[in-house]
């Protein structure tokens, strides 16, 4: 598997560090309810098909980068700097 | 059916002709008390202990595929209860203790062969935190003997023992450890199970779950609609999908996990082995396959099969440890999709709809919870409480904080 980083073009996927679902780029406030920590930390919607989810190039720029991929097929779609996708909704 | 050295011994004569299949394929009926969405291991072990310590045997378990094709299917067979954590280690303590009775109790051969497992340690930290393990296992009733690097070399005088990079400073021993017929678990429940008057329905894939003022009326399937009175999830690697269907969200995340088998080989490794210094672990099986694994491919999938890093660094892991194994070809690869929690640990639970019940989140562990997992899912579906050495596993105690992090790596899926 090879993924696009922004920055760096293609790369080796074991150049990049898994963190998970892209949710992880909207972390709650600090006074955020126990049920929005409960959502941000722990529940997933897990798809069979396309997500959205959080790689760190760490082994290239350092950029944290949104890949948009199959999770039947590991096809990468497309993949964005989590900097740039911040206030978008990521 | 019942099987016997003698039953063995008259077929043979007799051209073996009398042999049935073990099962029936009955057609779905339109109700059941229970219906159990997921033919694999675990779902055939609750269907099995509904019937035999519940009496209940108005029961269907449904399948999309065959039974048994699942990850029971697909694992590396190892049994063990080397738990820590209060929560674990009286599950799979009890787990182990139904293990040791099975073959008996289903009339199936199993071929579970406590043949020793053992953990290496490299560091004076490693040997410190499986001291404290191997109390904990001790102090739970099961069995653990601290090895130094002589008391390991007598058991595997194959390591490398010269190499300096990662130096073999001993081992944890649980000698009740080991492996088991991954397929005959499978049939063997299926087979009890049938036999007291379950419904075993195959190529039945659930499409929907019905509520109706908050309870759980039936299933929608391939093969039609099914009213039932309660409904178990028991879908593994698919549990984010079926509890979709009755509106849930779960903490999981599925992840594919790979294995490797060799060539068949004379038997050298006789205990089930793992690395401390890096994801491997190994056995060996009756026909002489090395059975071994690693760690997650660590991101998410639904894939079945895997990636070749992780295939690199299982391989190096194993080379690392044990080089008299490099010359053995492997001869297949595969991959399970597993249902990481973000503790590590599973659920058996109850859901927020009355009468709709989860079994879910084995990570990457759930053969050994095979028999008590099924045990205390039957109990819970049945009775309505939940049976002590579950008692832990709640779906709620990611939001209540009452995790059971036996990792200690916090909640990210993936690293547990």
């Amino acid at each position: 598997m090879r993924i696009t980083c922004p920055i760096c073009g293609t790369r080796d996927r074991r150049e990049f560090y898994y963190m998970g679902d892209a949710v992880y780029a909207q972390r709650p406030g600090a006074g955020a309810a126990p049920e929005a920590w409960d959502d941000y930390l722990h529940l997933r919607d897990n798809p069979a098909g396309v997500t959205r989810d959080l790689w760190f190039h760490e082994m290239g720029c350092s950029a944290w980068v949104i890949v948009e991929r199959d999770t039947v097929t590991h096809e990468i779609l497309s993949t964005t700097l989590a900097s740039d996708a911040k206030g978008q909704g990521a | 059916m019942r099987f016997s050295g003698l039953r063995v011994l008259k077929e043979g004569l007799t051209g073996n002709a009398g042999w049935r299949p073990q099962w029936r394929s009955p057609d779905p009926k339109p109700e059941y008390d229970i219906v159990i969405i997921g033919g694999g291991g675990h779902g055939l072990s609750t269907a099995y202990y509904l019937a035999r310590e519940h009496g209940l045997t108005n029961v269907a378990v449904l399948e999309k595929g065959y039974l048994g094709g699942g990850n029971v299917g697909r694992n590396t067979t190892i049994v063990r209860a080397n738990y820590f954590l209060p929560g674990n280690s009286e599950f799979y303590s009890h787990s182990l203790k139904l293990w040791e009775g099975l073959e008996q109790d289903l009339n199936y051969n199993v071929m579970h062969s406590q043949r020793g497992l053992i953990n290496l340690f490299h560091s004076d930290g490693q040997r410190d935190a499986f001291v404290r393990r191997g109390n904990a296992m001790v102090n739970q009733g099961d069995d653990a003997i601290l090895l130094d690097r002589d008391g390991v070399r007598a058991h595997l005088p194959y390591l490398d023992f010269e190499q300096t990079r990662f130096p073999i400073y001993g081992g944890l021993l649980h000698p009740r450890g080991g492996t088991a017929r991954h397929d005959a678990v499978a049939w063997g429940y299926a087979r009890g199970a049938d036999t007291r008057g379950v419904d075993l329905i195959q190529n039945c894939e659930v499409t929907g779950i019905d509520v109706s003022g908050g309870r759980v009326t039936g299933v929608q399937t391939s093969r039609g609609a099914i009213r039932a009175k309660k409904v178990g999830i028991v879908v593994a690697g698919r549990s984010g999908q079926v509890a979709a269907m009755a509106g849930m969200r779960l903490p999981i995340e599925s992840h594919v996990l790979q294995a490797f088998v060799t060539e068949g080989l004379k038997p050298c490794i006789d205990h089930v082995v793992s690395f401390g210094m890096g994801h491997f672990y190994i056995s060996q099986s009756d026909k002489g396959g090395l059975v071994f694994g690693g760690d997650l491919d660590f991101y998410a999938s639904y894939a079945a099969r895997g990636n070749l890093p992780m295939k690199e660094h299982v391989m190096e892991a194993g080379m690392t440890l044990m080089p008299m194994i490099g010359r053995a070809r492997v001869l297949r690869s595969w991959g399970g999709i597993m249902d990481m929690t973000p503790d590590g640990s599973p659920i058996i639970d109850k859901t927020h709809i009355d009468g709709l019940y989860i079994d879910c989140g084995w990570c990457y562990g759930g053969f050994k919870a095979v028999p008590g997992s099924g045990f205390s899912f039957a109990h819970l579906m049945a009775t309505d409480r939940h049976h002590a050495p579950a008692a832990r596993f709640r779906l709620d105690r990611f939001r209540t904080g009452h995790l059971v992090d036996e990792e200690g790596t916090g909640s990210q899926h993936n690293l547990h």
